[in-house]
């Protein structure tokens, strides 16, 4: 497979591996580097790279999970929309089991609501044109990544004058949560790796303001082991020299400086962005896209009106805390006793490769 | 929202295009990438394409871990 | 044993999809009420001897897929041989099938037909007979389309008690081939994706009795729902040892390796129906390996891994890299991923 195979070799792994090493010969300090993107961590415990690194790399996850951020007042309006007799709910397979005040949309779907699981907001264009009769509702919830994807389906949605479709925009931007992040001051990053897939859409500048700013060095880092390991060494020595801190681009063979122009068009011409509140960081400025007025005939929240069930969080989950790093899964009361992967509380413990539910897996306590 | 392929183009139609890896082949959309050619490597999202792979780049990225795996081989 | 409480809960999709949420219905509702011994013993087939002469091995399974059709097999091929299958891994020699049909009213006769001819097919090339079946036609909305059950009955081979009991330190565990063909040919259909993916759909009795022929197998299941994951985890849980595998050693095609990048799934999990991971003493690998490979359905037949001391309890992955992971236990099922 081109493009990954080569980015999968072991002996140029491992040679970075022992660049790394030889780095922090003379360095014991904690070194924290923070990721802020689901498939980062993803593929960090996948290729099983910490196991090779020196044990003073601490990996910190962070905000990067579009789900797990997303507040329960969201998901709880996805449920009662899922509820509505001429209803679908259409949503990526992440969100499915990621509970709400009271419910999820799992359970829902094995009740009375409507839910369905596709792999692209194209799908939800064909499944509205099958079913005139329902209002099909796309759960918009992603990064930069995802927004002009949306955009683009609700531009088609225009041309092809499809009526019956919605999108209920949770899309966040990855910049503003790294702001706050260390704005806090509640948890000691050293380093970012920063989102690659997110990058190709934004490129490089908006990490030159946190870099500044923050004086803290910031890597974009593709997926592949070689990736990883390539990208946590940049960071390492940039650490470790001391010199001024910059943003440097491991992922140059899909990020451009510029990002994806046409991408960054669209978001702007469908999105405004707004205010918006985030699980554990609560509402961050200029954080989050909303449908723009011109564009409002798609915006589920303008035209499907029915009660929400007022919003609970649960007393005891701190996944907000362990979202930002600044609490770790077995700190939390809750943790392995009330919240485990089969009954999940919080966010934290549904994806296979949550902060908690990964915890889970090592059995750390 | 970060899950995504390469995939290498093989046929364009309007704005769509489908796209393969290993035998596994999906019309995809081509509406967020400017101009692409039969044979670019494009990284797919969701059904989308959001930007094509730089083999320069990537060749120039290998290469330097590839030279120091092929002396330390000697 | 204290009640679970299940007012108002709602059976889920993930109940059945072979990972932790299905063996908690299993035993809380289930196991403990029907509680006897064979049945204590969570077998792929229950071991009877009800007149001490040869033992015999019965099974069921119940076959709901949608879509009916896809690349390399279909509902009714699958419900032969998933049962064979099932007979097969406890040594036995398969020999009789029933079979039960509910089928949904307004279902075309013509795919009926396309069913049973492929169901037919499927048990003469086993050579095994269905010898009793009934036939239930519900309201249109009360199935989808079809259900098949399927139960059978084989003859347990020289006395064979293949057991998790038998397994020591030092033992290889080999496959028959590629993994994670079948889930993805079924998915390939649902998600609109042309592929050259076929399910491995296939009756695994003569490839496992070429196996027998060497003794020294301890233990044998077909990783179906769940994947090969889920069988190596069942395998090292409650037990004093460890399970190493190397990714490496993983037989997985190209296509199915890029298919399943795409979705965001890990091949490790995705269900097989013509497969079997087999647990050998150390000093037979190599020959039981040969006469798998000397089979067509055991070509790519690999050692993908062995029982270890460390990790007790656990099974751990070496990465491409040379990194390390645990493999655990799904709760449900795996979805197609965005993050």
């Amino acid at each position: 497979m081109k493009y990954i195979t080569e980015y999968r070799n072991k002996s140029l792994a491992l040679k970075i591996v022992d660049k790394i090493n030889s780095t922090l010969k003379e360095y014991k300090e904690k070194i924290s580097l923070m990721e802020v993107c689901g498939t980062h961590t993803h593929s960090i415990f996948r290729s099983g790279i910490m196991s090779l690194l020196p044990e003073n790399i601490e990996h910190l996850s962070g905000p990067g999970c579009p789900v797990c951020v997303t507040p329960n007042k969201y998901i709880d309006t996805a449920i009662a929309y899922s509820r509505l007799p001429d209803t679908i709910i259409t949503t990526f397979g992440d969100m499915i089991k990621v509970p709400g005040s009271t419910s999820s949309l799992e359970k829902e779907k094995a009740s009375v609501g409507t839910v369905r699981i596709i792999y692209s907001p194209l799908e939800s264009l064909e499944i509205a044109k099958n079913n005139p009769d329902k209002k099909i509702v796309f759960l918009g919830v992603g990064f930069e990544t995802t927004a002009p994807l949306v955009a683009s389906t609700i531009l088609s949605a225009k041309d092809e004058n499809i009526n019956n479709f919605f999108v209920l925009s949770g899309h966040k931007l990855i910049p503003p949560a790294m702001t706050a992040l260390l704005e806090s001051k509640e948890i000691k990053i050293d380093g970012f790796i920063c989102p690659g897939h997110v990058s190709v859409i934004i490129g490089e500048k908006p990490y030159y303001p946190i870099v500044e700013k923050f004086g803290i060095p910031c890597v974009i880092v593709g997926f592949e082991p070689f990736d990883l390991l390539k990208g946590i060494e940049m960071l390492i020595k940039q650490i470790t020299e001391k010199k001024k801190p910059s943003l440097e681009n491991q992922y140059k063979r899909a990020v451009r400086k510029e990002g994806n122009e046409k991408a960054l068009s669209l978001i702007d011409k469908v999105f405004e962005i707004k205010d918006s509140p985030w699980r554990g960081l609560g509402v961050l400025p200029k954080s989050g896209l909303y449908i723009k007025e011109t564009y409002s005939d798609f915006d589920a929240e303008k035209h499907i009106k029915c009660q929400v069930e007022k919003t609970k969080e649960h007393p005891g989950c701190i996944c907000g805390k362990v979202l930002c790093g600044t609490k770790k899964p077995y700190e939390c009361k809750l943790y392995g006793k009330a919240c485990t992967p089969e009954n999940p509380i919080g966010p934290c413990m549904v994806s296979s490769e949550g902060t908690c539910a990964a915890y889970y897996k090592f059995k750390k306590r | 929202m970060c899950l995504a392929i390469p995939m290498k183009l093989i046929k364009i139609e309007g704005n769509k295009g489908i796209v393969a890896l290993s035998g596994v082949k999906k019309e995809i959309s081509l509406n967020l990438l400017k101009e692409v050619e039969i044979g670019d490597y494009l990284i797919i999202h969701a059904g989308f394409a959001i930007e094509k792979l730089n083999e320069e780049e990537a060749n120039k990225t290998l290469a330097i871990w590839k030279e120091i795996a092929d002396i330390q081989k000697k | 044993m204290k009640k679970k409480n299940i007012k108002n809960k709602k059976i889920l999709l993930s109940h059945g999809s072979g990972g932790i949420a299905m063996s908690s219905l299993i035993k809380e509702l289930m196991l403990d009420k029907f509680d006897n011994p064979v049945l204590n013993e969570l077998t792929d087939s229950a071991v009877l001897n009800p007149s001490g002469e040869k033992k015999i091995c019965f099974t069921t399974d119940s076959y709901v897929i949608n879509p009916l059709f896809f690349p390399g097999g279909d509902i009714g091929a699958l419900a032969i041989n998933g049962t064979i299958n099932d007979l097969a891994v406890m040594g036995a020699k398969p020999l009789y099938l029933s079979c039960s049909f509910i089928i949904e009213e307004g279902l075309d006769m013509d795919i009926l037909d396309k069913i049973t001819t492929s169901m037919a097919k499927a048990s003469q090339s086993a050579n095994v007979k269905i010898v009793t079946g009934d036939t239930k036609v519900v309201e249109k909305g009360n199935a989808d389309q079809i259900f098949i059950n399927t139960s059978g009955i084989g003859i347990l081979q020289k006395n064979i008690i293949l057991s998790k009991n038998n397994i020591q330190i030092g033992d290889k565990i080999l496959i028959n081939g590629e993994i994670g063909a079948h889930g993805l040919a079924v998915m390939s259909k649902r998600e609109n994706f042309d592929t050259d993916i076929k399910s491995d759909c296939a009756p695994l009795w003569f490839l496992i009795e070429s196996m027998l022929s060497v003794e020294g197998i301890k233990f044998m299941r077909d990783p179906t729902r769940g994947g090969v994951a889920t069988v190596l985890c069942e395998i090292a849980e409650n037990s004093d040892f460890g399970i190493k595998i190397n990714e490496k050693k993983l037989p997985i095609h190209d296509n199915v390796s890029s298919f399943s990048e795409i979705l965001g799934l890990d091949p490790l999990y995705i269900a097989n129906e013509g497969k079997v991971v087999a647990v050998v003493t150390k000093d037979k690998a190599s020959s039981i390996l040969a006469n798998m490979q000397k089979h067509p359905l055991g070509k790519e037949s690999s050692i993908i891994g062995e029982i270890v001391g460390e990790n007790k309890g656990k099974v751990v992955l070496e990465t491409i890299i040379g990194g390390k992971r645990i493999i655990d236990r799904l709760v449900g099922d795996q979805l197609p991923r965005i993050c």
